[in-house]
C-alpha cells in the first residue's frame, strides 16, 4: 500500500508540484505511515461520564435495566412545535428548535441513528478555558479529571483511540444487518427538512416512467378453501372451536382423535396480487475517507449526506435506492451507511477514481433508464490530481446522465482556506457556469454548524 | 405514578425506625411512589416535581430524552425531592431487600434536605403544592396573553442561574437590623481603624495591651480596658452612639430583583403580569440552587447512611451479597472519573475517623513528625456527632475546601488524572498527573458549579451593563446571543455585557508547538463589551 502510493507521488513529482501541493501530499503520506501502528491501540472499555452532575440516583441505585422500548405522547406534538418556532421567527425572535441525531455506537460499529428535536436554553454560563478555538472535540487536553488506584506521577494509565467516540473504526463488512435502521426515521426527518427548512420540492419528480408493477404471492389467508393449507394457523382455528364446544378443558390433556372440526376452521393461503413500486431515484453518496478527512471533515460531510439521504426519502416517498462510495487513491463501492460512515484509512486522494466507479456502476447497471440519478460528493478538497486532468473528463460524464451533482469542500484547516484543489480546477472548467442546472459545489469551514449545513444542502440541490 | 404497596410501605416505617434510633432527623410523613419510565420521562425535565408549571421547552425536552433513551438508558433523574413531605420514586419491580437499601439512601437524603443549613429557605413551605398554585396561574395568564406568557418564561429561565442565592440565605442568619457591634468589636473595628486612622504598630500596641488585662484580670478585664479608651478618648461614646443609629446599607439585588425594580417596560402598566411571572421563576430555581450545590455532600451522605443502616438491618439477612453488587457500583471510585457518591462517602467515613482519634484538634495539627502523626489517638469517639455537624453546616466548596488534605489522598490512593494527545498512535493518553492534596482539591473544585457574577448598573438613558467578574474562566460564547436577547427584552432597552475572553491563537502557530511543549500554550485574556440593541448582538475589543 505504503510503496503504491510513494511510487504514485514520485510520478507525480516528476510532472512537478509547488511548494504547496507537495506539503499536503507529504502531510497525507505521513498519515498513511502512522496507519499501521494504530493497531495496536489499546481500548479503554469506559467512558468517564462528562461530569459529576452526570451522576443521580436512579441509574445508580436501581436495577440497571430497563426496557428500552417506549412509545410516549408528550403534550405537543413535533408539528405543533415547529409551528411555535415558526411563530416565534414571526414575532422577531430567533428560532430555537433543532433537528438532531444522535449517534449510539454500537458493538462491531453497528451504530445506531436516531432523530430527535432539540432545543438549547441558553444562559450565561462559565466555559473551560481554551488556549485555541478549535477545541478537540468533545474533551480536549487540559482540565484534569478525578481519578484513583495505583501507578506513578507521569505513568500512562491507559489510552483511548481518538476517534473511537465515533463508534470504532469498523473494518469493511463490519455492521452488516443493521444498515437500515436509519430508513425509518429518515422520512420523518426528510419531512421536517423539508418544512420547517423550507428546502425546495423537486420540481419535476417521477419526470421518467414510475413504475408500478404487480406480482402474485401467496399472502392472503382464506377459510374453507384455497391452495395451501396453512397448518399452524387451522390448528389453532380448531382449538378455538373446540374450547368454545367445552372438550378441551384446562389441566386435562388432549387427545386430538377427539376434537371436532368445522369446514371453516380450514385456513388456506391463496394467490394475491400485491404492488410493488420501483425506486425512482438513486443517489450515489461518495466520499473522501483518506487521512487527511479525519475528524471534522468527514463528521460534516457525513451529516450532510444523512440529511441529504433523507431528504430524497421524502421527496421520493420512500423509493429511494442509495449507493455509498467511498475513495481515497482507489474508489470501492460499500454496502451501507454505517461502513460508508465509520470507515477510515489514511492513503492519499484521488477524486478521479471514485468517478470513474460511480461511470462505471450506471453504465454496466443500465441506471440512466429507468433512474433520476443524483451524486453527491463530499471531500476536503485535496487531490494529488492538482489539475483535475482526470477529474474533469469523468465529471463532465457523470453531468450527462445526472439530474444533480452536489459537491461539498468540508476543508480540513490543513490548506488553504478558499484554495483546495478541487475548488481551483473545477471553478477553472467553468463547468460550473455552463452546467448551472446540474452541478453545485458548496465550500464550508471545518467549524461550520449545522445551520450552515443545511443552507449548503440548499445550495447544492435548489 | 402510584403509591407504592401497603407491604412496601409497612417496611420503611421499619427503616424509618432504625434510621431514628442513630440520630437521623427528619418529618415523620413521607409519600412513596411507583413510577414506570414513562412517567420518568415525563418528570426529569420538570426536575421530578409533578406539578411543575408546563413549558414546551419541556416538551422538546421530553422529546429528546426519548430519543435520548433510546440510545442511553440511564438518564439524570433523582430519587427523592425536598417537598413537605418528601417525596420519593421506586421502580414497580424492585425486590424488598433493594428498597430497604434506596429507602435508606432516600432517608439519608430527606435528612439532609431538612438538616443541612444550605437548605434553610426550603423548610417553612411545601413546593410541590407552591408549584401547582404556579401552574394553575400560568395557564390562567395563558389563556389570557397567549404565546407571550412563554417568552416571558423563556427569558426568565435565561437567567435563572444568576439569582441571589447567598443573598437569599442571608436572610435568615442576619439580624433585622444588621449586625450590632458591641463597644469593643466598634473601638477595634472602626474606632481606630476608620476614625483616628492609627498606625499598625500603635494598633499593635493597643491589642496588646487588651489582652495583657484581660490575662491579669479575669473578671473584668474588658470593662477596666474600655474605661481606659474613654478616658483616652472622651468622644468614644458619642460615635459609637450614632454608629448604632446608621441605616445599613441597601442590599446587593440579584438581576431578576433588578429588572423588576428599575425596568420600565416591565412596570408599564399593561406588562405587570409578567412580574408575576419572573417572581416565580426566581423562586423556582432558587429552590434548586441548594441541591446542585451540595451534590457531593448529600449523595456522600447518603450513601455512608444506606450502607451503614442496610447492613445493620436484621430484616434483610440472606442479601448481602446483592447488596454488596450494588453497593459497589453506586460507591466505588472510577480508576478516571469523579464519582460523588463515592468521594462524599469516603470523605464522611475519613473525618468519623479523625474525630474519633481526636485528630481534628489542634494537637494533631501541630504534630508535624508522620510517625506520631500515624499514632495519635485519643480514643474520645466523636466521630458521629463531628459529621452530624458537617451535614449542617457545610455545602460542597466548603467540605471540598476544607477536608482534603493529603492523608486523605493517599489513603485512597486518589490522583489526577490528565488527557493528552498522543499524536504517533492517534490515541487520548491518560495519566496520572499528580498525587499532591493541592491539585486535587484544585481539581475537584473547579468542577463544582458556579455560575458567573455579574455586577449591574444603569450607564445611561435606559441602558443596561452587565460587567462579567473575572474569575479566570470566559462565559460560553454560544449561548451570550440568547441570553442578553432575554434580558434586552425584559429590561426595554439596550444592554451591554463585558467579560473577559482568551485572546485565540492562529492556526499556524500551533502547528509550530507541537512539540513537547505544548502542555503549557501561554493564555493571554482581552477583555470584550458585547452590545444587544435591537435584538441584534455586536462585539467588541476593549482596549485599556
Amino acid at each position: 500500500m505504503m510503496q503504491k502510493l510513494l511510487a504514485l507521488y514520485h510520478s507525480l513529482q516528476e510532472k512537478g508540484l509547488t511548494p504547496e501541493q507537495e506539503r499536503l501530499i507529504r502531510y497525507e503520506l505521513d498519515l498513511a505511515a502512522q496507519q499501521k501502528n494504530t493497531d495496536h491501540s489499546i481500548r479503554i472499555d469506559y467512558f468517564p461520564p462528562q461530569s459529576m452532575y452526570d451522576y443521580n440516583d436512579l441509574a445508580m441505585l436501581d436495577e440497571p435495566l430497563r426496557p428500552a422500548i417506549l412509545s410516549l405522547s408528550p403534550t405537543h406534538s413535533i408539528d405543533e412545535l415547529l409551528e411555535r418556532d415558526r411563530q416565534r421567527e414571526e414575532d422577531g425572535f430567533p428560532r430555537k428548535i433543532r433537528v438532531g441525531k444522535m449517534i449510539k455506537p454500537g458493538r462491531n460499529g453497528a451504530d445506531k441513528v436516531v432523530v430527535v428535536p432539540t432545543t438549547v436554553e441558553e444562559k450565561l454560563l462559565h466555559d473551560q478555558v481554551r488556549a485555541n478555538e478549535e477545541g478537540e472535540g468533545g474533551g480536549g487536553e487540559g482540565e484534569g479529571e478525578g481519578g484513583s488506584g495505583e501507578g506513578e506521577e507521569g505513568e500512562v494509565i491507559g489510552e483511548q483511540p481518538v476517534r473511537e467516540e465515533k463508534g470504532g473504526q469498523g473494518g469493511a463488512g463490519q455492521g452488516g444487518g443493521e444498515g437500515h435502521e436509519i430508513e425509518s426515521d429518515a422520512y420523518e426527518m426528510g419531512r421536517i427538512l423539508t418544512e420547517t427548512f423550507q428546502l425546495p420540492n423537486l420540481k419535476d419528480k417521477g419526470k421518467k416512467k414510475s413504475l408500478t408493477k404487480y406480482t402474485y404471492d401467496l399472502t392472503d389467508k382464506n377459510r374453507g378453501f384455497g391452495q395451501v393449507l396453512d397448518k399452524k394457523a387451522t390448528i389453532r382455528r380448531i382449538l378455538q372451536t373446540n374450547i368454545g364446544l367445552g372438550r378441551v378443558q384446562p389441566g386435562i390433556p388432549v387427545d386430538p382423535h377427539n376434537l371436532l372440526i368445522s369446514p371453516d376452521d380450514r385456513v388456506y393461503r391463496i394467490l394475491s396480487k400485491e404492488k410493488d413500486f420501483e425506486s425512482q431515484a438513486v443517489v450515489f453518496f461518495v466520499r473522501d475517507y483518506s487521512g487527511s478527512m479525519s475528524g471534522k471533515p468527514t463528521e460534516l460531510v457525513v451529516a450532510q449526506h444523512v440529511m441529504i439521504y433523507s431528504w430524497l426519502t421524502y421527496q421520493y416517498e420512500n423509493q429511494v435506492k442509495s449507493r455509498f462510495i467511498l475513495h481515497d487513491t482507489d474508489a470501492k463501492e460499500v454496502e451501507d451507511f454505517h461502513t460508508y460512515y465509520n470507515l477510515r484509512v489514511a492513503g492519499g486522494t484521488q477524486v478521479s477514481s471514485a468517478y470513474k466507479l460511480v461511470n462505471k456502476i450506471v453504465e454496466t447497471e443500465n441506471l440512466e433508464r429507468d433512474y433520476n440519478i443524483y451524486i453527491f460528493h463530499g471531500t476536503d478538497g485535496d487531490d494529488w490530481d492538482t489539475s483535475g486532468k482526470e477529474t474533469i473528463p469523468e465529471l463532465e460524464k457523470m453531468l450527462t446522465y445526472a439530474s444533480r451533482i452536489g459537491i461539498t469542500i468540508a476543508e480540513n484547516g490543513y490548506g488553504v482556506s478558499g484554495g483546495s484543489e478541487v475548488e481551483k480546477y473545477i471553478k477553472g472548467s467553468g463547468l460550473l457556469e455552463s452546467k448551472k442546472n446540474l452541478l453545485r459545489l458548496d465550500v464550508m469551514s471545518k467549524e461550520s454548524d449545522e445551520g450552515r449545513l443545511i443552507e449548503g444542502i440548499k445550495k447544492l440541490i435548489s | 405514578m402510584e403509591l407504592i404497596s401497603q407491604h412496601a410501605k409497612r417496611i420503611m416505617e421499619g427503616c424509618k425506625e432504625r434510621a431514628r434510633d442513630v440520630g437521623l432527623r427528619f418529618q415523620d410523613e413521607s409519600l412513596e411512589y411507583i413510577v414506570t419510565n414513562r412517567d420518568l420521562l415525563e418528570l426529569s425535565p420538570k426536575i421530578m416535581i409533578p406539578t411543575l408549571y408546563d413549558y414546551w421547552v419541556q416538551d422538546v425536552e421530553v422529546l429528546k430524552e426519548r430519543g435520548r433513551y433510546e440510545l442511553y438508558p440511564s438518564n439524570p433523574y433523582e430519587t427523592v425531592i425536598n417537598t413537605r413531605p418528601a417525596i420519593s420514586f421506586y421502580n414497580d419491580n424492585n425486590p424488598d431487600w433493594l428498597n430497604v437499601m434506596i429507602f435508606y439512601h432516600v432517608i439519608g437524603h430527606i435528612d439532609f434536605f431538612q438538616n443541612n443549613l444550605f437548605f434553610r429557605h426550603t423548610w417553612d413551605f411545601d413546593f410541590a403544592s407552591r408549584a401547582l398554585s404556579d401552574k394553575r396561574l400560568i395557564a390562567k395568564l395563558r389563556s389570557e396573553k397567549g404565546r407571550w406568557v412563554d417568552y416571558v418564561i423563556e427569558f426568565s429561565r435565561s437567567i435563572d442561574n444568576l439569582v441571589g442565592y447567598f443573598e437569599e440565605l442571608a436572610h435568615f442568619s442576619r439580624e433585622k437590623e444588621g449586625r450590632k457591634l458591641s463597644r469593643l468589636d466598634f473601638y477595634f473595628d472602626t474606632f481606630l481603624q476608620s476614625e483616628k486612622k492609627v498606625s499598625i504598630m500603635e494598633y499593635i500596641k493597643e491589642l496588646e495591651r487588651f489582652n495583657e488585662l484581660i490575662r491579669n484580670h479575669p473578671e473584668d478585664g474588658e470593662f477596666l480596658f474600655l474605661e481606659s479608651v474613654k478616658s483616652r478618648y472622651s468622644e468614644f461614646d458619642s460615635f459609637y452612639g450614632k454608629n448604632k443609629k446608621k441605616k445599613k446599607p441597601a442590599e446587593k439585588m440579584d438581576i431578576f430583583q433588578f429588572l423588576m425594580e428599575n425596568s420600565e417596560f416591565l412596570n408599564r402598566e399593561e406588562n405587570q403580569w409578567m412580574l408575576t411571572v419572573m417572581e416565580m421563576i426566581r423562586s423556582t430555581s432558587l429552590y434548586f440552587q441548594p441541591q446542585i450545590r451540595t451534590k457531593i455532600l448529600n449523595e456522600g451522605w447518603a450513601s455512608y447512611w444506606h450502607e451503614e443502616l442496610f447492613l445493620q438491618d436484621d430484616r434483610i439477612r440472606g442479601h448481602e451479597v446483592d447488596f454488596a453488587i450494588v453497593n459497589a457500583k453506586v460507591t466505588s471510585m472510577p480508576r478516571v472519573g469523579l464519582n460523588p457518591y463515592a468521594l462524599g462517602m469516603r470523605l464522611f467515613a475519613y473525618l468519623e475517623d479523625m474525630a474519633n482519634k481526636g485528630r481534628i484538634s489542634m494537637d494533631f495539627l501541630l504534630l508535624k513528625d508522620k510517625a506520631t502523626r500515624n499514632q495519635f489517638d485519643t480514643n474520645i469517639e466523636k466521630g458521629r456527632d463531628y459529621i452530624f455537624s458537617v451535614r449542617e453546616n457545610c455545602a460542597d466548596s466548603m467540605f471540598i475546601n476544607t477536608f482534603i488534605d493529603q492523608d486523605f489522598v493517599d489513603l485512597h490512593k486518589l490522583f489526577v488524572a490528565g488527557k493528552r494527545l498522543n499524536k504517533e498512535r492517534m490515541t487520548w493518553e491518560y495519566y496520572v498527573k499528580s498525587r499532591k492534596s493541592k491539585d486535587y482539591k484544585e481539581m475537584v473544585l473547579d468542577s463544582l458549579y458556579h455560575p458567573p457574577s455579574l455586577q449591574i448598573q444603569i450607564i445611561e438613558e435606559n441602558t443596561l451593563l452587565l460587567g462579567h467578574l473575572f474569575e479566570g474562566k470566559p462565559l460560553v460564547q454560544d449561548y451570550i446571543k440568547g441570553a442578553l436577547l432575554g434580558i434586552e427584552f425584559l429590561w426595554g432597552g439596550q444592554v451591554f455585557l463585558d467579560t473577559s475572553e482568551v485572546v485565540p491563537q492562529p492556526v499556524a502557530q500551533q502547528e509550530k508547538s507541537d512539540g513537547q511543549d505544548k502542555a503549557s500554550p501561554e493564555i493571554t485574556w482581552q477583555k470584550v463589551r458585547y452590545r444587544m440593541k435591537d435584538r441584534k448582538l455586536s462585539r467588541k475589543i476593549v482596549n485599556e
